[in-house]
């Protein structure tokens, strides 16, 4: 991990799906910005029909860990009709990489 | 930086959390209580709730808070101690009357620590017996009915064979009538849910009702359970009708590698943060009782029409070890029983099968040759008698002597219930039919006793 990603740096991962609609990106950004949360990359796109996109985010300077900040993304995702969620970079490296 | 795993694995990693009940089945402290021991009851009562309490007192809110970073759900925190009877050998005094009620305290302090420190279960109330029975032994046996009812969080077990030492059959002609006490002493028989019997029993399983720490394992250790019987289904379900089972397999192996990571991170993370070694994952198909979290629905995935059917058995063959095969890949530290569970009443599609008469006690037990535990959570009529509880253990044990494998039994004879009838628990123990049972006694084989010899290693035909 410690090669992959400078060690100042909590990365985690928030992933919205749900149906596309236009202003989702904006508000999330949003969000994330109130929280002072840094958007260090993004990927979307259309699957099955159905909007997917992926944040990579870095927690390091948030107002709040990532157990506070899940139960935000829900109320957020369920204001704006989308299902958000946020977990922890490690997870996907684990399961995914060899 | 930029993202460097792909929208569809993120994705998967999503589903298989959110809609497919990946979880983190347990985590398990395991924690050595030989240095306790003494030879006055009190003072090893002080040192054991002092020892539990200080070890473990961190332990919930860590692993709450390790759940609540990755985001992968810690379902069960528990405790494992080395065999009661150990730790209690020294303090017993010989006067039967005194130590039975000196066994009974014992579990209840442990169940005092247990809520004290606020875990799910403690496990390992029982003993290593499959070559005889000490003193220490056959009082604890005696006292388990009224020390598992007396408790709520409190875990036995016995390991009555091993493929090294044969089958302790006194004891196996014992223990069938400790299960009957125990199921009539508790409410619906639920007390027989906590029991459980071995043959080759492992010294580092999370799983409950048959954990333990081990004699041979370090003071402190961290076993992690993980599940996700969902998420095997759902790939299973996905792939074409036709596509072959070596393909099958592999598909499993991929789903049974990718979950066995997340598992070993966030139990490597939980065991530093607790300053305790981390000891195995145990990567289990634990089914629940939720719709979908089911072995018995794997099967039929796989095109049979109904569990229970002719096929089961290769079937179940193919999933236990296609798991094994991608958790080995994915971790140098798996252990425990790691394979595929069929507890009868925790899993809806069992249950469904044995209600529609497709899954019996002699599939069952078929099955069990190639699961990787035994026959579990298994609702038997009332009036079994206790001569039948042991020779079905006895049926058990000799397959996991034969085979070199771990074996469990864990049934539970229900008051006033006959086959067919419905039994419910609730909660994470469901609800079954009562399996149906052969009519015929075979009293005077357990009443016979002595040991079956252990098998020799050569000539495996």
């Amino acid at each position: 991990m410690e090669k992959n990603c400078s060690r100042d740096k909590d990365l985690a991962v928030v992933l919205v799906v749900g149906k596309d609609r236009s202003g989702i990106v904006a508000q999330i950004s949003d969000f994330l910005w109130k929280e002072e949360i840094n958007i260090e990359d993004i990927s979307q796109k259309i699957m099955q029909g159905i909007f997917v996109m992926a944040m990579l985010v870095d927690l390091a300077s948030a107002r709040s860990d990532l157990g506070v900040l899940a139960p935000k993304f829900d109320r957020l995702g369920e204001k704006i009709g989308l299902s958000i969620q946020i977990q922890h970079h490690q997870i996907f490296e684990a399961m995914h990489r060899v | 930086m930029p993202l460097n795993v792909s929208l569809e694995e993120i994705y998967e990693t999503y589903r298989m959390t959110e809609k497919e009940h990946f979880d983190i089945r347990a985590v398990t402290l395991g924690i050595n209580l030989l240095p306790c021991t003494s030879d006055s009851f009190a003072e090893l009562c002080r040192r054991v709730e002092k020892k539990i309490v200080t070890t473990a007192r961190q332990f919930v809110k860590r692993a709450e808070k390790i759940d609540a970073r990755f985001g992968i759900p810690i379902i069960n925190k528990r405790l494992t101690i080395t065999p009661a009877a150990l730790v209690l050998s020294g303090a017993l005094t010989g006067a039967a009357a005194e130590d039975h009620k000196r066994v009974v305290d014992f579990a209840k302090l442990l169940d005092h620590c247990a809520r004290e420190v606020g875990v799910d279960f403690l496990g390992g109330f029982g003993t290593l017996a499959e070559k005889g029975l000490t003193y220490a032994d056959q009082t604890l046996i005696d006292a388990i009915p009224e020390a598992l009812s007396a408790t709520e969080k409190i875990c036995g077990f016995i390991n009555l064979a091993s493929s090294k030492a044969g089958i302790n059959m006194r004891g196996v002609a014992k223990i069938g009538g400790t299960i009957r006490d125990l199921a009539f002493s508790s409410e619906n028989a639920i007390g027989a849910a906590k029991f459980v019997v071995f043959a080759n029993a492992v010294s580092d399983n999370p799983f409950m009702a048959g954990g333990f720490h081990g004699v041979q394992e370090a003071d402190n250790v961290l076993n992690v359970g993980i599940s996700g019987p969902g998420v095997v289904r759902r790939t299973v379900e996905a792939a074409p009708r036709d596509l072959p089972l070596d393909e099958i397999a592999e598909i499993i192996k991929k789903t049974a590698f990718k979950i066995t990571r997340a598992g070993e991170l966030v139990g490597q993370e939980l065991a530093r943060d607790l300053g305790v070694r981390f000891g195995s994952l145990d990567l289990s198909l634990a089914p629940t009782t939720a719709v979908g979290d089911s072995v018995g629905r794997i099967l039929e995935a796989m095109g049979l029409e109904r569990v229970g059917t002719h096929g089961s058995t290769a079937a179940l063959a193919l999933l236990t070890d296609a798991v094994k095969k991608g958790g080995l890949m994915a971790s140098s530290h798996v252990g425990g029983l790691s394979g595929a569970f069929i507890p009868v009443s925790e899993d809806v599609g069992l249950s469904e099968a044995v209600r529609v008469g497709a899954l019996t006690i002699d599939k069952l037990e078929a099955m069990t040759t190639v699961c990787s535990v035994g026959l579990d959570m298994i609702p038997v009529p009332g009036d079994t008698k206790t001569t039948t509880i042991s020779a079905i253990i006895a049926d058990e044990l000799a397959i996991g002597m034969m085979n070199n494998k771990t074996t469990a039994v864990r049934l539970i004879p229900v008051p006033g219930k006959k086959a067919g009838d419905k039994v419910s628990w609730g909660g994470l123990l469901g609800e079954a039919y009562i399996v149906p049972l052969h009519p015929e006694n075979s009293d005077y084989f357990i009443w016979r006793k002595g040991q079956i010899p252990a098998p020799v290693t050569s000539f495996r035909n």
